[in-house]
């Protein structure tokens, strides 16, 4: 890589330096490490320090900020967050500076005659609502769309789904957390009938033991990742990684697994038979608390335009499960998987031991993935059998990447088919909705729209006309991206792009508005364990930036709804928030009120009686359950859980002779997502500087390619030319190679696929065939 | 070129000891807390061999009671 080594090693000292805080702080809460976190620091700052969820990941670490002057100077670990109790990762510590990048969007642009001109916001935003009136007029409502993203705050997101869904009536309403954990969501929906985990982070002081399925935590989720190795020192917990390429993450774990890609459902499918076969089943919990069912199969892969999937559930018996589960013997899957029969007995003797608690962690891995809602409802599967679920260290845990995206697009619902409370296909769900927003209740559509892929091939086909796009980038995140950026680029499509810097998004826009980000404005994330988290304006936003809650209520009057945007400027969020909570106002998911919020480092919900619910769905801790039984899946009418039937298949794409390697996309320790904040870090920038791709050493060694060598990668969608990365930081298994996709010069996703799963949507970044060539 | 960190731990009352000791190894870059018994050590050696020394270096000084590794990373070689 072109990475100097100088600056890799200093870079890694610091990561090594941070691993041993972490553990350090996990064993002793509040302790100090001042030399470090105060390093940088101008001397004799007088600095204010105010708390604040991490601007970053969906972990949700609480930082304080320091301010001077008015300008926010220095990060350290909140010591009073039960989440990374005073410590951050190296993303963390820097994320004050993302906000002071030199090309920083301070003025509105607007294009004119090729160029983009400096306004002023009050016309910008006459433009923009009345492009969206004009749009509706000629087109109809559902030919103007909003597309938003996980780091929506909460006020953000819940003010667009008011204005489009309420006022505008168009369910074109998507965020960028449809690319990421949707296959969550619909596995979350399929099994318990409720969206997000029933555990938190606490599990990890309980469990025996960690199965990661297909989850670089060490790169990705590093301060939750420090928790685990901390566990190991202290309790000698067993760590195992299950993936598809060698990672950090393999190397500091007891046992790393690697297999196929896609195999992942039969490997699942194995483990349960091995608990069956073994009498390793919890019989009573399953009787009590648990149903079967099967689904459609061979249900494609949605690479056609308007491809539809609706499935269709049907009841099976516990007899036929076991059945089904004779084509999953280890001994068949280890032919389809790579993974060793002894692999897979090693993993279900875990899960089955009735003295080991297990926790299973995944994110990108399993979620991503053509199949990415069977994978969930399969991981679920295990801890249904064993009845490991629901009690402090037995967790099957979705991790997120993005600070909001279960705050803001699960909980608000930010999708298409979704409501704050509710979906839109239901009639009640609509009412109630209707009711808090005061609008009637024709108004909302009760046929979803579009989902996130199918909305930029509306856009592409010109079924959409108008896009707003807030806090996301898809011009470098949409995979098979050169249609959709071509799409966009079309005659009579008018985009806006609310956002804090220049990107390959903004490059389509029409209209750019200057964004205030994260700490410029007030506002809430809510983070993967169900922890909402406020933080108040503390620095003001350069030139006119504003925020996109107060961007969005400022069109919504524009376009005649002031009745429902009543808010004022100063008081607004809480306003917004107060009006949020109605729609949750029920012991499931009772959110905590803004001074809670404001007084601590998050709360989770749901919050009865003034207190937070750790572990869901089990009597002991959740108000909700009423079944008088110990455990309640409350979300299914009829309190039962499901174990569902469902196949291996294979991935949309395979490798075949002509193009024979499997290409794998993700992320790095350095960069957040598309690195259009960590880029403009320095230290970060400088230790990761560009897009690599990482081959297999003997792979490698064939084709005569050496680190730094340039590759050139050609799929069915066309061609790129990276750098090698031989045996340095991740290493794939033959025949498959890595590409992060941070860098906006090396487009990784111009070549990648856009299969997704049937049921969530969401669209596969991990498997497609790939040529490799020395360039 | 192993980077590897660790958490040492002083026995009683050799905290600041310990600080002095670990600070006259080159290959140790040292962090104590301000507030609890622990100190954070970064070693930074040539390859496995001189990891190995080192260790022992750090194994035998009086004044550590345990020294727990929570990090290694094993990066190519400058050329």
């Amino acid at each position: 890589m072109f990475t100097s080594l100088s600056n890799r090693r200093d870079f890694i000292k610091k990561m090594a330096k941070l691993s041993a805080i972490t553990a350090a702080a996990t064993m002793f809460p509040g302790i100090l490490f001042a030399e470090e976190q105060e390093q940088g620091l101008p001397k004799g700052a007088n600095l204010d320090w105010k708390k604040a969820p991490c601007r970053f990941c969906g972990v949700g670490c609480g930082v304080l900020v320091g301010v001077e002057n008015g300008k926010a100077v220095a990060v350290k670990g909140d010591p009073k967050s039960s989440v990374n109790k005073g410590l951050c990762c190296v993303k963390g510590y820097h994320s004050v500076m993302a906000m002071y990048g030199e090309d920083r969007l301070t003025k509105p642009l607007v294009k004119k005659n090729g160029t983009y001109v400096e306004t002023s916001m009050e016309e910008a935003l006459d433009l923009i609502a009345s492009k969206m009136k004009e749009t509706i007029k000629d087109h109809g409502k559902d030919a103007v769309s909003i597309y938003g993203s996980g780091q929506w705050t909460i006020p953000d997101g819940y003010v667009a789904s008011k204005l489009f869904k309420g006022c505008i009536g168009t369910n074109n309403v998507e965020a960028n957390a449809r690319l990421c954990m949707a296959s969550a969501v619909t596995g979350f929906l399929t099994s318990f009938g409720l969206d997000e985990p029933m555990g938190c982070y606490e599990d990890i002081d309980h469990a025996d033991v960690f199965v990661l399925w297909g989850n670089n935590m060490a790169e990705m989720h590093p301060v939750l990742f420090s928790r685990l190795l901390d566990q190991r020192l202290k309790r000698g917990v067993k760590i195992i990684d299950f993936a598809t390429r060698t990672t950090r993450t393999s190397m500091a774990a007891d046992k790393s697994i690697l297999f196929l890609p896609q195999t992942d459902l039969a490997v699942a499918n194995a483990i349960c038979y091995e608990i069956i076969k073994n009498g390793w089943v919890n019989e009573t919990f399953v009787q009590k608390h648990c149903n079967f069912s099967k689904g459609l199969t061979n249900m494609g892969y949605g690479l056609e335009d308007k491809y539809k999937f609706s499935d269709k559930p049907e009841a099976v018996s516990f007899e036929d499960f076991k059945k089904f589960l004779n084509d999953y013997t280890p001994e068949k899957v280890e032919k389809i998987s790579g993974v060793s029969a002894k692999d897979i007995k090693y993993m279900a003797a875990y899960y089955g031991d009735p003295n080991k608690k297990v926790m299973s962690l995944w994110c990108m891995g399993p979620n991503q993935h053509s199949r990415g809602t069977w994978m969930n409802n399969l991981i679920y599967n295990i801890h249904l059998l064993t009845g490991k679920i629901s009690t402090p260290g037995n967790s099957p845990f979705s991790l997120t990447g993005q600070p909001s995206a279960c705050g803001t697009v699960r909980e608000v619902g930010t999708l298409t088919h979704k409501l704050p409370h509710g979906v839109v296909m239901k009639k009640e769900h609509r009412e109630f909705a209707a009711k808090i927003w005061d609008v009637p209740v024709e108004n909302i559509d009760p046929k979803p729209t579009y989902h996130t892929v199918e909305m930029f091939r509306a856009l592409d086909r010109g079924d959409i006309r108008f896009m707003w796009i807030q806090v996301t980038n898809p011009m470098v995140t949409m995979p098979k991206l050169k249609r959709y950026r071509d799409g966009a680029k079309k005659e009579g499509r008018f985009i806006v792009v609310s956002d804090i810097y220049p990107t390959p998004t903004t490059d389509i826009a029409d209209v750019i508005l200057p964004s205030a980000m994260w700490v410029e404005r007030e506002g809430m994330y809510g983070n993967s364990e169900r922890r909402t988290q406020y933080f108040e304006q503390m620095v003001e936003p350069p030139g006119e930036a504003m925020s996109d809650t107060w961007q969005l209520v400022e069109v919504a009057k524009r376009m005649g709804y002031e009745k429902q945007f009543y808010y004022t400027e100063e008081t607004h969020i809480e306003e917004i928030y107060t009006e949020y909570r109605r729609h949750h106002d029920n012991k499931k998911h009772n959110m905590a009120p803004l001074e809670v919020l404001k007084e601590h480092s998050g709360m989770q919900w749901p919050y009865v009686d003034g207190k937070p619910t750790k572990w869901r769905f089990n009597a002991k801790y959740d108000p909700a359950c009423s079944n008088g039984e110990e455990f309640h899946f409350y979300g299914k009418p009829d309190g039962k859980a499901i174990i569902w039937q469902r196949p291996y298949e294979p991935a949309a794409e395979s490798p075949d002779s002509e193009y024979p390697f499997w290409l794998n996309t993700g992320r790095v320790v350095e960069h957040w997502h598309t690195g259009s904040m960590t880029r403009r870090i320095p230290v970060l920038h400088r230790a990761m500087p560009h897009g690599y791709v990482e081959l297999n050493p003997g792979d490698a060694k064939r084709m005569q390619i050496r680190t730094g060598d340039n590759v050139k990668l050609t799929t069915r969608r066309g061609e790129i030319v990276l750098p090698a990365s031989v045996n340095e930081r991740g290493v794939p298994a033959p025949m498959q190679v890595f590409v992060p996709f941070f860098d906006e010069n090396m487009l990784i996703n111009d070549i990648t696929l856009d299969s997704f799963c049937p049921i969530s949507k969401e669209p596969d970044y991990k498997k497609c065939a790939v040529k490799v060539e020395k360039a | 070129m192993p980077i590897k960190s660790y958490l040492a731990h002083p026995q009683r009352g050799k905290k600041e000891e310990l600080i002095q000791a670990l600070s006259a190894l080159q290959e140790c870059d040292v962090l104590p807390s301000q507030n609890e018994e622990v100190i954070v050590v970064v070693t930074d050696t040539e390859d496995e061999d001189h990891e190995k020394k080192l260790r022992k270096k750090l194994e035998d000084i009086d004044s550590i009671k345990l020294l727990a590794m929570v990090s290694g990373f094993n990066t190519p070689q400058k050329k």
